[in-house]
């Protein structure tokens, strides 16, 4: 048996306790900056505990954004965040769940370069190939519209990977049997298959929810029309208004509500994100 | 590639179960990426009316540029220490939460906040908090004597989105470290622990070399993070600065092609990462194939 010294365990919970306040400094201090008001922030010392300005400047931001950066109001953009994100999410779920099943359940030409096509996407993130994909949606007429903030990101190797990976461990028996009882290749999908990745789809759910939120270089080129801001990008703009400095309880306000969403779905779905994250990268 | 034994036999469907894929992958992924290859062959004029084509030129131009050459050594060392200094953390703190039997659920909980919270925002945040007039961290800067202004100062600055950085991606790296270390027999350290091995000496000669083939995968996982996610980070913060600071690779490549119109530029820039990150790639696939042998 290990030792198990009580002292080695005090050290290791005060390591850990340690860790999560200096995670956690960052979160802490936008809160208590968002609800502070402007001047307090500006004149004196940086306050450790809350202001009596949080519904103030969470409804200032909500409803009008910031005025010097344009004033778009906060919602639009959050609704935005939200269709890009839910849009990617099942997007992706939905095409790769589709080409996975393709590649493993049939046989047909070119069936090995596709999957090596869909392979190599992974060794191409959006960062990139930015100008020539930026190019090809100007060229579609895309620019401005919630499908060419959505449809490039769509394509996913990883989520296409995992559904193969999975489908493969599917005993073959079920199949047979399906087959026997005169099922189709989509009865067999829709009442075999889908139900029995209900785990990686909610995994995968979480992680691609995730990425679609926090997209921020690919919204910054595709809109130059402020109704269709997300959120993530918005505070750039924000930050960065003249020589003024800069309305920092605004800015952390909006802070705050960008990161709630994700973070809220990644604590109700920790299991299930753990568990895929680790097996998708695997 | 492995197969299944029972297949369907009508090819039809399955060419139309793929498709939305397939368009998607060759219009937006496969096709920009061999226009890219083949704009870095070519000079384009200021006006995009003429064209030559040049061969290697750029990618020679490109290597000559000292600010190109700049941005490389800025990438290196922002890498190193982004991935340094996250993993670090991340393997300590992995280590105690795996050590405890209770209170780790808590722990892992609390842990994963950054995973969720977009490198733009991230960047704000440390923004603030070292923000020279009002900024905490930068008041106890000056505190102990140090006049941090990541405005003038390139290295602050630098230090800066490296800080921001690295703590967007600790859960990442916890998490992964926390899954190799819980996949470690314990019966190895126990039978260490009866031979007198101490707790510092088990770390370093079972359990750090058992966890290598996870390290070596968040090397490379890291590196690519810092080479191109954290983009995001640097716009939303420092925009390079300043005077090139902060200017990684990705962060010149659009400063080039986007805010410079320079395209071929840009393209050869391009076509340089696309490079680095296949090598990336398939560094770590040939190393996933060899540790099923581990």
């Amino acid at each position: 048996m290990v030792e198990n010294r009580p002292l080695s365990r005090y050290i290791a919970h005060m390591i850990l306790i340690l860790g999560v306040l200096i995670i956690f400094l960052p979160i802490w201090l936008a809160f208590v900056a968002s609800t502070h008001s402007a001047d307090r922030l500006v004149n004196e010392q940086m306050p450790f505990w809350l202001g009596s300005h949080l519904l103030e400047n969470y409804s200032a931001v909500l409803d009008e954004g910031m005025k010097k950066a344009g004033g778009v109001p906060v919602r639009i953009m959050m609704v935005n965040s939200l269709i890009m994100a839910l849009a990617i999410a099942i997007g992706k779920i939905f095409i790769s769940f589709l080409s996975a099943f393709a590649i493993v359940y049939f046989r047909f030409p070119f069936r090995r370069t596709i999957f090596w096509m869909i392979f190599v996407t992974l060794m191409l993130p959006v960062e990139v190939r930015i100008l020539p994909t930026f190019e090809i949606v100007a060229n579609l007429g895309m620019l401005n519209s919630y499908g060419g903030l959505i449809i490039p990101l769509i394509a996913s190797a990883t989520a296409t990977f995992l559904f193969r990976q999975f489908f493969l461990t599917v005993p073959d028996e079920l199949l047979e049997a399906a087959r026997m009882d005169g099922a189709g290749p989509m009865r067999f999908l829709k009442d075999i298959l889908l139900p029995l990745s209900r785990t990686s789809i909610a995994a995968l759910f979480v992680i691609q929810f995730i990425y679609g939120w926090n997209q921020f270089l690919w919204p910054l080129l595709v809109t130059s029309d402020q109704s269709l801001y997300t959120i993530v990008m918005g505070i750039r703009s924000m930050i960065t208004v003249g020589d003024s400095e800069p309305a920092w309880h605004l800015i952390m306000a909006t802070s705050i509500l960008a990161m709630l969403p994700p973070v809220v779905v990644v604590m109700v779905m920790q299991r299930q994100f753990i568990k895929g994250l680790v097996e998708t990268e695997k | 590639m492995s197969e299944k034994r029972v297949t369907f036999s009508k090819s039809g469907i399955a060419w139309l179960l793929v498709a939305p894929q397939l368009i998607i992958t060759l219009l937006f992924f496969i096709w920009p990426a061999s226009q890219a290859l083949y704009q870095s062959l070519w000079q384009e004029d200021a006006f995009g009316i003429n064209r030559e084509f040049v061969g290697f030129d750029n990618f020679l131009k490109l290597f000559a540029d000292p600010s190109y050459q700049h941005s490389f050594v800025v990438t290196i060392v922002f890498s190193a220490a982004v991935a340094g200094i996250s993993m670090g953390f991340a393997l300590l703190l992995a280590c105690k939460t795996d050590k405890l039997m209770r209170g780790n659920q808590t722990y892992k909980t609390f842990l994963l906040w950054p995973y969720a919270i977009a490198p733009a925002v991230a960047g704000a945040l440390w923004w603030f908090m070292f923000n020279p007039t009002i900024g905490l961290l930068a008041y106890a800067a000056r505190g102990l004597g140090y006049d941090w202004n990541h405005f003038l100062n390139g290295e602050d600055a630098l230090i800066l989105v490296i800080i921001a950085s690295a703590w967007k991606q600790i859960s990442y790296n916890f998490l992964f470290f926390l899954a190799g270390l819980q996949s470690i027999p314990k019966s190895l350290i126990e039978a260490a622990a009866i031979d007198g091995a101490s707790s510092n000496k088990r770390f370093w000669t079972i359990i750090f070399p058992l966890l290598s083939p996870t390290t070596f995968f968040l090397i490379v996982v890291n590196c690519v993070y810092a080479f191109f996610d954290t983009f995001a980070v640097i716009h939303s913060t420092t925009r390079g600065g300043p005077s090139q600071a902060t200017q990684t690779l990705i962060y010149k490549v659009y400063k080039d092609g986007v805010e410079g119109n320079d395209w071929s530029g840009a393209g050869a820039q391009s076509v340089v990462l696309m490079i680095i990150v296949c090598l990336l790639t398939i560094i770590q696939f040939r190393f996933i194939e060899r540790r099923v042998h581990y």
